[in-house]
C-alpha cells in the first residue's frame, strides 16, 4: 500500500501536475503536523475556488477589464504556487500574457483549460490524500525516491 | 539583562492576504525557530506592530494585498518603526523588486519562499542591529539587541569589549558586539539598539530640519546637534533622514495634482472616515508649499515651542501633511485630526518637509505663514480636507494663548499651498484628544487611529494654554491664526475649521473666530 501511495505521488509529479513545491511542504509536516501537506491543499482548494469565481463573474461580464483579470491572476498564481500546483500556474501565467495582450479569446480559452486543469488536480490529489490515510501516517511523510 | 543576539526565537510578523501562503510560512518559520505572528491584513499588521513597538524583529509582508498596497505599508514600518522589512510576491519582475528596494525592504524574495530563504532573515536585523550600535559613539554596544534569545542558549559571551573598529566577517564578532556588556555603564542605559523614532523623537528632527531651514543644508549632524537627544547619533539621524527624504519625494510624485495651492480639490474627499485625528499632521513648512510631499505628519503639536511643534507623527507617510506646529504662532488651532486624510491630502504639500519648506523655516514653524496666505484658495484648500474631522481634536483648541505668543507668524512668506497645511495644524486639537488625536493622525487614511502611532508624545505644549475651543464647540473653528491680523482669520474661512466639513458662512466665521479663537 505504501508502494503504491509512493508511485501514485510519484506519478503526480512526473505528470507535471506537481512540482518541487509540493516536496518542500512534505518536508515541512511532521508530528507537530501530521496532516499538514494535506490541510495546506484543502486550504489552498477552499480559496481558489473562491478566486476562480471572482475570474468567472469577471468574464461573465464581459466587460474584458484586463488590468483586473490580470490582477485575480496574479492572485491566483501567487496561491497556485503555494502547493507546487504546476500545470495550473502554467494557465496562470499564459491568461496573463492574454490579458496583457488584450485578447479576450484568449482569456476565455486559457481560463476554461485553467479550470479543468484546477479540477484534474484536485481529484488526484484528493485520491492521493485517501490513499496515504489509508497506507498510514509514515508513508504520507515519506519523500518519494 | 543579558542580551545577545540569537536567530532563535526572532520575532516575525508575517504579513499575507493569501490564506495559503500565510499557513506554510508560518510552518516555515517556526521550522526555523522563529517566534511567528500571522495577519492576513496589512492594516491590522499596523495596528499589531504599532501596539507594540517592540514586539517584533522583522516583518516579512506581500507586495499584493487588498487593503494596502504592501509598499505602503513598508514605508510605514520602515519609518515608524525602523524595523526590517522583507516583501514577498510571486512576480519578480525588475521594477517591482526595484521599487521594494526603493522602499525600503531589506530583501525581496519570490515565491514559492524556500527554507533556506528564511533560515537567514534574521542576518537583516543582525544588520540592523549591528549599524544602529555602530552608530552609537564609543564603539561601545550600548543597548543589547533588543530581543534576547527566547531560550537559554547563551549565544554571546559576556561582557566583552569589543572594538567597532575591528570588522569580522565573522559571526562570532557580530555576535559580540550585540552583546550586551553589563559591564559598561554605558549599557545600562538600556537603550535599545534600534532607534525607535517615535512621535516627539521625530517631532524633534523635523523642528531641527526646520530650524536649518534648507533641505539641502540639512545634514544629519547639523540636524543631530539641534535635537540634543544625547543617546541619539548621527548615523540615525542620517538614516532616518534618507527615509524622510524618500517619504517626501514620494509623496511629491504622487502630488502633482493635490498641491493644496492647487485648491484643493482633493480635499474634498475627506477622509472623513478616519478620524482625523492630528495624525494627519502636515507640516506646513512655514510657507512652503512644500507640502506637496507628503512629509510624515508631522504633529505641530506645540504651537508655540518651536521644538515641539512638529512632531512627527509617526511616519505615516502617507499621511498627512506634516503641521509645522511652528504655526503655533497662532494661527491653528486646530489641526486637523486628519489622520485620515486620504491620498489626496498627501498630495497637498503640506508637508512639511518639502525643502522648501525648510527654507522657510527661519521662524517658529510659523504656521502663520500660511495664515497670511491662505487667502480664500487656503481656505478652500482647509475645507477641503477632509481629514479634519474634528474628531476628537477637531475641537478647535485653540490656543489662543499660546498662539499669541508667537509672534513671529509669518504670513507673508507663506505660501499658499503651505498655508493650507498649517491649518492642519493640530495643535489646538491636541488638547483634549492629545493623544487620540495623535493616533488619528495615522498614516493610512484608512486606518484611522494607529494606536501607536502617535506615541505621543505630543507635545502640546503649546496646548497648555487654554485649550479652548477643545470641545467647546468649536470644532469646527479651527485655528486661526490670531496672532495674526484678524484679517487674516476672515481670510481664512472654512479651511481652517477642522474637521469641519462645511464651511462656516462668513458671520459664523468671524463669530467663531471672535469667541474662540481669540482668547488671551
Amino acid at each position: 500500500m505504501q508502494r503504491q501511495v509512493a508511485l501514485v505521488k510519484q506519478s503526480l509529479f512526473d505528470q507535471g501536475y506537481l512540482d518541487e513545491q509540493f516536496m518542500e511542504l512534505e518536508d515541512l509536516q511532521d508530528d507537530a503536523n501530521p496532516n499538514f501537506v494535506e490541510e495546506v491543499a484543502t486550504l489552498y482548494f477552499k480559496d481558489s475556488a473562491r478566486l476562480i469565481n471572482n475570474i468567472d463573474q469577471a468574464l461573465e461580464r464581459g466587460s474584458f477589464d484586463f488590468n483586473r483579470l490580470d490582477s485575480y491572476m496574479h492572485q491566483f498564481k501567487g496561491s497556485s504556487t503555494s502547493i507546487g500546483a504546476s500545470k495550473v500556474k502554467t494557465e496562470c501565467t499564459m491568461f496573463r500574457e492574454y490579458c496583457r495582450a488584450g485578447n479576450a479569446e484568449g482569456c476565455l480559452r486559457t481560463f476554461q483549460q485553467l479550470k479543468k486543469e484546477h479540477a484534474t488536480l484536485r481529484k488526484k490529489l484528493e485520491h492521493y490524500f485517501q490513499m496515504a490515510r489509508q497506507a498510514g501516517p509514515k508513508e504520507t511523510a515519506r519523500r518519494p525516491k | 539583562m543579558e542580551k545577545g543576539f540569537s536567530p532563535v526565537g526572532l520575532r516575525v510578523l508575517v504579513v499575507d492576504d493569501d490564506p495559503t501562503w500565510l499557513k506554510i510560512l508560518e510552518k516555515m518559520l517556526k521550522k526555523c525557530s522563529y517566534e511567528v505572528t500571522t495577519c492576513g491584513l496589512a492594516r491590522e499588521a499596523l495596528r499589531l506592530l504599532r501596539e507594540r513597538k517592540d514586539g517584533y524583529d522583522i516583518v516579512i509582508s506581500d507586495v499584493n494585498m487588498p487593503d494596502m498596497d504592501g509598499f505602503k505599508l513598508l514605508e510605514h514600518v520602515g519609518l515608524e518603526l525602523d524595523l526590517p522589512v522583507i516583501m514577498m510576491s510571486v512576480d519578480g519582475e525588475t521594477s517591482r523588486v526595484m521599487k521594494g528596494v526603493q522602499h525600503g525592504a531589506c530583501d525581496y524574495l519570490l515565491k514559492p519562499i524556500r527554507m533556506k530563504e528564511l533560515k537567514i532573515i534574521w542576518q537583516h536585523v543582525l544588520r540592523k542591529k549591528l549599524q544602529e550600535v555602530r552608530d552609537i559613539e564609543g564603539c561601545c554596544y550600548e543597548g543589547g539587541a533588543d530581543w534576547m534569545t527566547r531560550n537559554d542558549e547563551a549565544f554571546l559571551g559576556g561582557g566583552e569589549d569589543v572594538s567597532f573598529g575591528k570588522k569580522r566577517k565573522d559571526f562570532d564578532f557580530e555576535k559580540k558586539l550585540l552583546l550586551h556588556d553589563e559591564n559598561d555603564p554605558s549599557s545600562s542605559s538600556s537603550k535599545k539598539a534600534r532607534v525607535v523614532w517615535s512621535f516627539e523623537l521625530h517631532q524633534k528632527f523635523v523642528n531641527a530640519v526646520n530650524q536649518i531651514g534648507c533641505d539641502h543644508k540639512a545634514g544629519p549632524k547639523k540636524i543631530l546637534d539641534l535635537m540634543n537627544v544625547p543617546w541619539l547619533t548621527r548615523e540615525n539621524v542620517a538614516s532616518h533622514l534618507q527615509k524622510y527624504r524618500l517619504y517626501l519625494s514620494r509623496l511629491e510624485k504622487g502630488k502633482e495634482l493635490k498641491c493644496y495651492s492647487g485648491g484643493a480639490k482633493n480635499m474634498d474627499s475627506p477622509q472623513k472616515d478616519a478620524e482625523m485625528n492630528l495624525g494627519s499632521s502636515y507640516a506646513f513648512s512655514g510657507g512652503n508649499s512644500v507640502i506637496e510631499t507628503d512629509p510624515k505628519p508631522l504633529a505641530s503639536a506645540s504651537v508655540s515651542d518651536p521644538s515641539s511643534d512638529v512632531h512627527m507623527l509617526p511616519k505615516a507617510k502617507k499621511t498627512r501633511i506634516g503641521f509645522d506646529p511652528s504655526i503655533s504662532s497662532g494661527a491653528f488651532e486646530s489641526l486637523l485630526p486628519w489622520n485620515d486624510v486620504p491620498d489626496p491630502l498627501e498630495s497637498k504639500p503640506p508637508i512639511l518637509y518639502d525643502e522648501s519648506f525648510l527654507q522657510q523655516q527661519q521662524t517658529l514653524p510659523s504656521q502663520s505663514s500660511y495664515v497670511a496666505n491662505s487667502a480664500t484658495s487656503l481656505m478652500e484648500k482647509e475645507m477641503k480636507k477632509p481629514s479634519y474631522e474634528s474628531s476628537s481634536a477637531g475641537g478647535s483648541r485653540v490656543n489662543a494663548d499660546e498662539f499669541l505668543k508667537s509672534p513671529n507668524v509669518i504670513l507673508q512668506d507663506l505660501d499658499l499651498s503651505a498655508s493650507s497645511e498649517k491649518l492642519q495644524e493640530f495643535s489646538s486639537n491636541v488638547t483634549n484628544n492629545t493623544e487620540s488625536t495623535l493616533r488619528s493622525l495615522n498614516w493610512e487614511f484608512q486606518e484611522s487611529h494607529p494606536s501607536g502611532a502617535l506615541d505621543n508624545d505630543l507635545d502640546l505644549s503649546w496646548l497648555q494654554g487654554e485649550r479652548f475651543l477643545a470641545n467647546t464647540g468649536f470644532q469646527n473653528f479651527q485655528f486661526q491664526d490670531y496672532s495674526s491680523s484678524p484679517s487674516l482669520l476672515s481670510e481664512l474661512p472654512p479651511h481652517l475649521w477642522f474637521g469641519n466639513e462645511r464651511l462656516p458662512d462668513p458671520d459664523e466665521y468671524s463669530l467663531m473666530v471672535d469667541q474662540g479663537l481669540f482668547i488671551s
